[in-house]
């Protein structure tokens, strides 16, 4: 039986549905609540902080008590990476509207609230930097000393030829384009509970959290405590999508407080301090001059990439994450002769940026698919026909950035998909709505997903800590059940229905006997966590090493116990059979554990393995089409279909892979049309609650077709690639592409994200 | 986002909730649905001392056609009118009004009187109070008034409502066959509070002529408005799509739209041109 490529539900799921998982704040119950107090300025000096008398019992943590506390500080070592230095509390100045300036702790959150209110915080306001204008601007007011010009990072790529391209060309095309700040909002925002256990002198942390054995290695840095007595705990996770990989001031504070009062303490952060204070990302602005020829064939690429990245730098991957990635990626899945491309990350008064499910790419998408429908405009030719004439066919290809592109399909599902999408028959729609004043658009994206890419790729980017690799351990219990204990934490992937399932192939045994054990530091080995779609390929590939490796221990013991040769047994339906003769695993896991006598001669022999994987990477790829109708009068968009044509390799457990695709796509259908963080001039967010930050309903996303392609990835163990991120990074461009094409009797382009029905509205009234 | 300290009531009979009101003044808050309330207090932008909370006063709990008006007692919930509670146009503009409140669970708790009371300029009942004529029931310790809904909105989140006064009831008038009601809202998701919306009213004599005009317009000042130029210019005349389209344009000029970071003035005027047209032609498309 093969339970590998099956749609098997969630194990994850039942106890999820009936409200029985245990996030953070259901584990909460005794410890004391903190608040913390943060401040209302984007820039200011502090002057000072006067606490009212506190009720017995409440305290009030300053950056003055932080005596020895060390600073979040990561590093890059490329790409002209300025090292910033974000304090836990401030002692000198504020630097974003939402920045922890204290912390008050009392009984309840509902008292700490109270107390925190009375705080008289005196802080001088300065002039604060807000746009990416406002920090290029000569003279502008300097965030970090160390960063000059704002400039935190600032990458370029320059093949030499890349002007003699353009001097070739018979057609330039040549936009700007922006995208908005957004926020990932995942359904729980943070949530930390940091315990002391008085028998052992340790915390524990429970923390809302992507990567718990990162989050630990920071903290104990940060507070110079011994990494051995801090265990962190990533329980039910209700999403992360990137926003929780940071290491937030708001976790060593609460370690800082168990230590020090030798208590329990916890934080729930509530929902307008996740809209402003917990990362966002997204907010970028390019440029991009591309040459083609009049055959449609690009000839070469300009980019100039700009990111907001806030007021600091989020530990472990840097604000260079988002800049570089767009450097290196804007190549997408085309042949690009010629790049030239300089890509910088700028330093405001806002809130720090971090990574969000597709990082950049789904900026970069929307730049390259708004690129290929302007060209095809420009040039008369047909956008799916410019595309197929500019997508790689070969493979393996190397990119002018230096990826490798791995065995994909990208003009395979960009046929598809246009079948699909039944282009002729949508044309004639459309026309006939157009006789009716009503403007249906169709609009698509094709791209490539980098996805499970290990140690080599992350070490390239020159990080002062370098992820990548995963480890698993795998034991079978003297019951016969298996445990397989992951450094990866997933948080909604479903990881444990998959990696049973590639376990359960490998050992004969039923997923059912296979527990996955995550999200705790002092359980499982080190490892990163989830993000950067890999957690299927990189654990999954961990996980089937272990097993094999298990499985032939199990083929041993079993060759022993039936007088067979090892290479003579295998492993199906809960037993090891040589011939005919068999013994079920659970006899073997018995014997081993508790009649070790006899199988002494196997020496050291017992059922406990580990497995290291560290992948170079492979690129999925899909190809999206939205069919939208825009209202003309009022700006409206509703998206009336949306198509998928998802090729992610070897297909571990569809029902999952669909799921992913769902989500991704209503986040990027979110970023094209509704969600954007707003600022004021002086740096106060306009969008600190619900009502005014836009996340999706059910009402807007439309149903989702998804159509699988199963190209098998030769760089991965599984056959598998990643997937996690590319509903989110095709459905920006997808929507975009849509509403200029609907648009196209009014010339209008859609040049910036999201496309707010105000924003659709005045590029139609300047049309006309 | 924890609410700030309060003392809690929940007076059994009307009798008793006016004395408390009465007691409590400027502290003291009644507690209807919550669904506007609850959230202010936990974003502790209104911080009452006491909450009087009336779910528990059964009297309140009504909604019933009487003599030509339909009264709707301080506890009818905004789900109540997603059926019809009554014949004719009236209980048919509710109905279509009712589906673009919030989002069920909200409109299971939510109250007709506390929108009202509420005020939210976006408020699809206080726009329609406003376009049919609503009357208010006031009543405080030892008294009671009647507030016609012209007089009822003084600005964003404020009434003529005193501090000491509950109110007890809205009616409406039932209106006849000869009326055609329309609705129409634009937002940028379901449920959303509106961004712009109209509410119309015509009445046509025997040969097709509009001999009554009310349009009000929801989410784009302070308070709902009336569009009354743009009314009177549909009289004495059949509602031609020209007359509609150009009553709609009248709309959008004739008042001073809200600005914020997300919605233009401009724009808001593009939007009330484009709902008041569509709440004209669809009242006369059926
Ligand atoms: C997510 C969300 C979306 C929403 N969307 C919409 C929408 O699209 N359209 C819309 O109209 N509303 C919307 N609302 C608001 C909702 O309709 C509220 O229910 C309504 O505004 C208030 O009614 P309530 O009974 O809940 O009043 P409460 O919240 O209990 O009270 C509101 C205020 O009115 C006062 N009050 C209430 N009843 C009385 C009374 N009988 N006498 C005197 N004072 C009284 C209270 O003291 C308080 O000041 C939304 C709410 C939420 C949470």
């Amino acid at each position: 039986m093969n339970w590998t490529g099956r749609r098997l539900p969630r194990t994850e799921d039942p106890a999820l549905l009936r409200g029985e998982g245990a996030f953070t704040a259901d584990l909460a119950a005794g410890a004391r609540a903190v608040r913390f107090l943060r401040s209302p300025f984007a820039a200011g000096r502090i002057l000072s902080i006067t606490a009212p008398d506190l009720p017995p019992g409440a305290l009030l943590v300053t950056g003055a008590d932080l005596e020895g506390v060390g600073t979040i500080r990561p590093e890059l070592f490329r790409f002209n990476y300025r090292a910033i230095a974000q304090p836990v509390l401030p002692r000198e100045r504020v630097h974003f509207v939402g920045q922890p300036v204290a912390a008050v702790v009392a009984a309840t959150p509902e008292e700490a609230e109270d107390i925190a209110e009375a705080i008289l915080l005196e802080i001088e306001p300065e002039e604060p930097v807000v746009t990416i204008d406002d920090a290029l601007r000569p003279g502008a007011p300097i965030l970090h000393a160390e960063a000059p010009g704002n400039t935190v990072v600032d990458g370029t790529i320059r093949h030499p030829d890349c002007q003699a391209a353009f001097a070739r060309a018979d057609r330039i095309v040549e936009f700007s384009l922006r995208s908005g700040r957004q926020n990932a909002t995942p359904m729980e925002a943070r949530a930390g509970l940091a315990a002391y256990d008085r028998a052992t002198g340790r915390i524990r942390l429970t923390a809302s959290c992507q990567m718990p054995h990162m989050l630990r290695t920071g903290i104990a840095t940060l507070l110079g405590m011994a990494e051995a007595d801090l265990q962190v705990v990533a329980p039910d996770v209700g999403g992360g999508f990137g926003q929780k990989m940071a290491l937030f001031p708001e976790y060593p504070l609460l370690v800082w407080l168990a230590r020090r009062h030798r208590g329990s303490f916890c934080w729930i952060e509530d929902r307008n301090e996740n809209l402003i204070a917990s990362a966002h990302s997204r907010e970028q602005r390019h440029h991009l001059r591309a040459a083609f020829a009049a055959d449609g064939t690009l000839l070469g690429l300009e980019a100039d990439i700009l990111a907001n990245t806030g007021a600091f730098s989020c530990y472990p991957t840097t604000c260079g994450v988002e800049p570089l990635m767009a450097l290196a990626e804007y190549p997408g899945p085309y042949r690009l002769p010629t790049y030239a491309a300089r890509a910088r990350a700028l330093a405001t008064h806002t809130c720090p940026a971090a990574p969000y499910r597709g990082v950049s790419r789904p900026v970069v998408t929307f730049g390259l698919e708004r690129l290929m429908d302007r060209a095809a405009a420009a040039l008369g030719i047909d956008p799916v026909e410019l595309r197929r004439r500019n997508l790689v066919t070969e493979f393996p290809h190397v990119t002018p950035t230096g990826l490798t592109l791995d065995q994909a399909s990208y003009v395979e599902a960009l046929d598809r998909a246009a079948e699909a999408a039944d282009i002729p028959g949508f044309r004639a729609r459309q026309a006939a709505a157009r006789r009716d004043g009503r403007y249906l658009g169709l609009g698509l994206a094709v791209f490539n997903e980098r996805t499970g890419y290990g140690t080599p790729a992350f070490a390239a980017r020159g990080m002062g800590i370098v992820p990548g690799y995963e480890v698993v351990d795998i034991a079978m219990t003297p019951a016969g059940d298996v445990e397989v204990r992951i450094g990866a934490s997933p948080h909604g992937q479903g990881l444990r229905t998959t990696l049973a399932q590639l376990a359960a192939d490998r050992l004969g045994l039923d997923p059912s006997r296979i527990r996955v054990i995550h999200g705790d530091t002092d359980r499982t080995p080190y490892g990163w966590g989830s993000f950067a779609s890999r957690g299927a390929v990189i654990a999954g590939g961990a996980t089937q090493l272990a097993a094999d490796k298990l499985a032939t221990r199990l083929r041993r013991a079993a060759a022993r116990l039936l007088q067979a040769e090892p290479e003579a047994v295998t492993l199906r339906d809960g037993a090891a059979w040589a011939g005919e003769a068999s013994i079920p695993l659970t006899e073997i896991a018995r014997r081993v554990h508790q009649r070790s006598e006899q199988l002494s001669d196997l020496d050291g022999f017992n059922l406990a393995e580990t497995a290291q994987y560290d992948p170079g990477g492979t690129f999925s790829n899909a190809c999206h089409v939205a069919e939208v109708e825009v209202d003309a009068e009022t700006g409206h968009v509703r998206v009336l279909r949306f198509l998928v044509v998802e090729d992610a390799g070897r297909l571990l457990n569809p029902l999952i892979a669909d799921g992913q695709v769902h989500g991704g796509v209503a986040q990027g259908i979110a970023n094209a049309l509704l969600e954007e963080v707003l600022y004021a001039a002086d740096g106060n967010p306009l969008t600190g609650s619900l009502a005014d930050y836009l996340p999706p309903s059910a009402a807007e996303i439309p149903l989702i077709e998804i159509i699988h392609m199963e190209t098998e990835s030769p760089e991965t163990l599984t056959g598998a690639k990643g997937l996690g991120e590319g509903g989110a990074i095709g459905a920006p461009a997808a929507i975009a592409n849509a509403i200029s094409d609907a648009l196209a009797p009014f010339g209008v382009d859609i040049a910036e994200l999201p496309a707010t029905p105000a924003r659709i509205r005045a590029l139609i009234r300047n049309a006309r | 986002m924890k609410c700030p300290p309060f003392d809690y009531h929940a007076p059994r009979s009307q009798a008793e909730a006016l004395a408390l009101l009465a007691r409590h003044g400027e502290e003291g808050k009644i507690l209807a649905g919550g669904q506007s309330l609850v959230p202010t207090m936990a974003f502790r932008l209104a911080r009452p001392a006491s909450l009087i909370d009336i779910n528990r006063i059964a009297e309140l709990d009504y909604c019933r056609a009487e003599a030509g008006r339909l009264r709707i007692g301080a506890l009818a919930r905004h789900a109540r009118f997603e059926r019809l509670v009554a014949p004719g146009p009236t209980g048919a503009l509710l109905a279509r009004a009712a589906e673009h409140i919030a989002h069920a669970p909200i409109r299971t708790r939510g109250t007709f009187c506390g929108s009202l009371a509420h005020a939210d300029p976006a408020s699809e009942w206080c726009c329609i109070a406003l376009a049919l004529g609503a009357e208010m029931r006031v009543l405080r310790e030892g008294g009671e008034r009647l507030v016609p809904a012209a007089d009822w909105f003084q600005s964003v989140f404020t009434t003529t409502l005193g501090h000491d006064e509950l109110l007890a009831e809205a009616s409406l008038p039932l209106l006849g066959p000869d009326w055609r009601c329309g609705f129409a809202e634009f937002n940028r998701r379901a449920g959303d509070f509106a961004v712009a919306m109209a509410v119309t009213a015509l009445r046509l004599d025997a040969a097709g002529h509009v001999a009554g005009a009310r349009i009000a317009l929801g989410g784009v000042a302070g308070t709902p408005i009336l569009a009354e130029a743009a009314a009177a210019a549909l009289l004495g005349a059949p509602p031609t799509s020209d007359r509609l389209r150009a009553a709609a344009a009248l709309a959008a000029e004739g008042f001073e739209p809200t600005e914020d970071a997300q919605v233009p003035a401009d724009y808001r005027r593009d939007l009330v041109r484009a709902m008041t047209r569509r709440a004209l032609e669809g009242s006369l498309a059926t």
